[in-house]
C-alpha cells in the first residue's frame, strides 16, 4: 500500500507525456530540427516552474508530507563525464524518438518495436558499468 | 471532458510535468527515469556478473512502481483518451521527413519506417531500434541522468553539470537528426 501513491504519481505522469505528445518521435524530431516551439515550451515552462520550486524547497517553505526538508542530490561534476554522455544520449534520443520514461509509456500503448529499445537501453547501462573505468569522467 | 481528448498545448502540459516533479520530492523521493535502468539490471541479475550491481536494488523499488504506474498511463491514454494521434507537426518538419522517403508523416505517435514489426524484423530495423536504446542506456548513465534527472530537475536546480549534459543532449541530436538520419533513410 505504501507503493500505491507512486504508482498513481507514475500513471499521472504517462498520462500527462502522452497528451502533450512529448512520446511521439515525431516531436522529437522536429525539435532537433527546430521547426516547433512544441517540446522547448514543454521543457522551458517545466524548468520554469522548477526553478521556483527548488528555491521554495531550499527556504524550507515546501516541506515534505512528513514535514522533512526536501533536499536535492547534486549532480557529479565534470566536463567529460557530462559532456560525452550526454551527446551519446543525445544520438540515442533522436534515433529512437524517446528518451527513459516515454519508452516505458509506449510500451504502455503495446508497441513491441520499443520493447527493442528498452533492451538496448538495459544493455547500454549494463555495458556502461562494464567499460567505465576506461573512460574519461 | 472535451479537453481530455484533444491534444495538450505545451502551457498545459510543462506545468503538468512540473507538478509530477513537485509530487515526487514532497512524497520524499527524487525525479530521474533513467536509474530505473540500472535497477532493473540489477532485478534481472546483472550482480552475478558485475560487482556494480549487487546493490540492494528494493530501496529503489518506489522508482521502479512509478515506472510501472508510467506504463500503466500510457495504455490509459491509449485506450481511453487518444481518439485520434494525428500530430500537429510544422510543415517544414513534414516536408523534410517526405524528402527522407517517409509516408503517413504525423498521422500516429511513432513512424511506421522504424516502428512497425516490418522494420523490426529486418536486420537494419532491428539494429536501428537495439543501437537506439543502447546509446540512449549508456549515455544516460555515463552522464548520471536523463531528460528527468538533468533537463528538468538539474536544469531548475541551476547546475552547472547538467547544463554541460543538456548541451551534450543538443550535440548529439542535432547530429543524428541533420547528418545520420538522413544516411539512414
Amino acid at each position: 500500500m505504501r507503493y500505491l501513491k507512486f504508482l498513481l504519481v507514475g500513471i499521472l505522469f504517462g498520462i500527462i507525456l502522452s497528451k502533450g505528445e512529448v512520446i511521439s518521435w515525431y516531436r522529437i524530431y522536429e525539435m532537433f530540427k527546430f521547426q516547433s516551439f512544441h517540446m522547448f515550451g514543454v521543457i522551458g515552462s517545466t524548468v520554469a516552474i522548477g526553478i521556483f520550486l527548488m528555491i521554495l524547497f531550499k527556504k524550507g517553505i515546501i516541506k515534505t508530507y512528513w514535514n522533512d526538508t526536501i533536499r536535492v542530490a547534486p549532480k557529479r561534476k565534470g566536463i567529460s563525464r557530462n559532456l560525452l554522455g550526454g551527446t551519446i544520449f543525445g544520438l540515442g534520443w533522436a534515433l529512437a524518438g524517446a528518451c527513459p520514461g516515454p519508452m516505458f509509456i509506449l510500451l504502455g500503448r503495446g508497441s513491441i518495436a520499443i520493447g527493442i529499445v528498452i533492451l538496448g537501453a538495459l544493455i547500454g547501462a549494463f555495458s556502461y558499468h562494464s567499460v567505465k573505468s576506461k573512460l574519461p569522467h | 471532458m472535451e479537453f481530455l481528448f484533444q491534444p495538450w498545448p505545451w502551457y498545459i502540459t510543462g506545468p503538468l510535468i512540473a507538478l509530477i516533479l513537485f509530487l515526487l520530492y514532497y512524497l520524499g523521493k527524487s525525479f530521474g527515469v533513467s536509474s530505473n535502468l540500472e535497477t532493473l539490471c540489477a532485478l534481472g541479475g546483472a550482480g552475478n556478473f558485475l560487482e556494480y550491481f549487487k546493490f540492494d536494488w528494493k530501496k529503489n523499488s518506489w522508482n521502479l512502481v512509478f515506472l510501472v504506474g508510467a506504463v500503466l498511463g500510457g495504455f490509459i491514454s491509449y485506450q481511453w483518451l487518444t481518439p485520434n494521434e494525428a500530430i500537429a507537426l510544422s510543415a517544414a518538419t513534414i516536408q523534410d521527413l517526405s524528402t527522407l522517403g517517409f509516408e503517413n508523416i504525423g498521422t500516429s505517435f511513432l513512424p511506421d519506417e522504424i516502428f512497425s514489426i516490418d522494420s523490426l524484423l529486418t536486420v537494419k530495423g532491428f539494429f536501428i531500434l537495439l543501437i537506439a536504446g543502447f546509446l540512449v542506456g549508456f549515455g544516460a548513465r555515463y552522464a548520471g541522468g536523463c531528460t528527468s534527472g538533468h533537463a528538468i530537475v538539474g536544469l531548475s536546480n541551476l547546475e552547472f553539470p547538467s547544463l554541460i549534459s543538456v548541451i551534450g543532449f543538443f550535440i548529439g541530436g542535432v547530429f543524428m537528426t541533420w547528418i545520420i538520419l538522413p544516411i539512414l533513410f
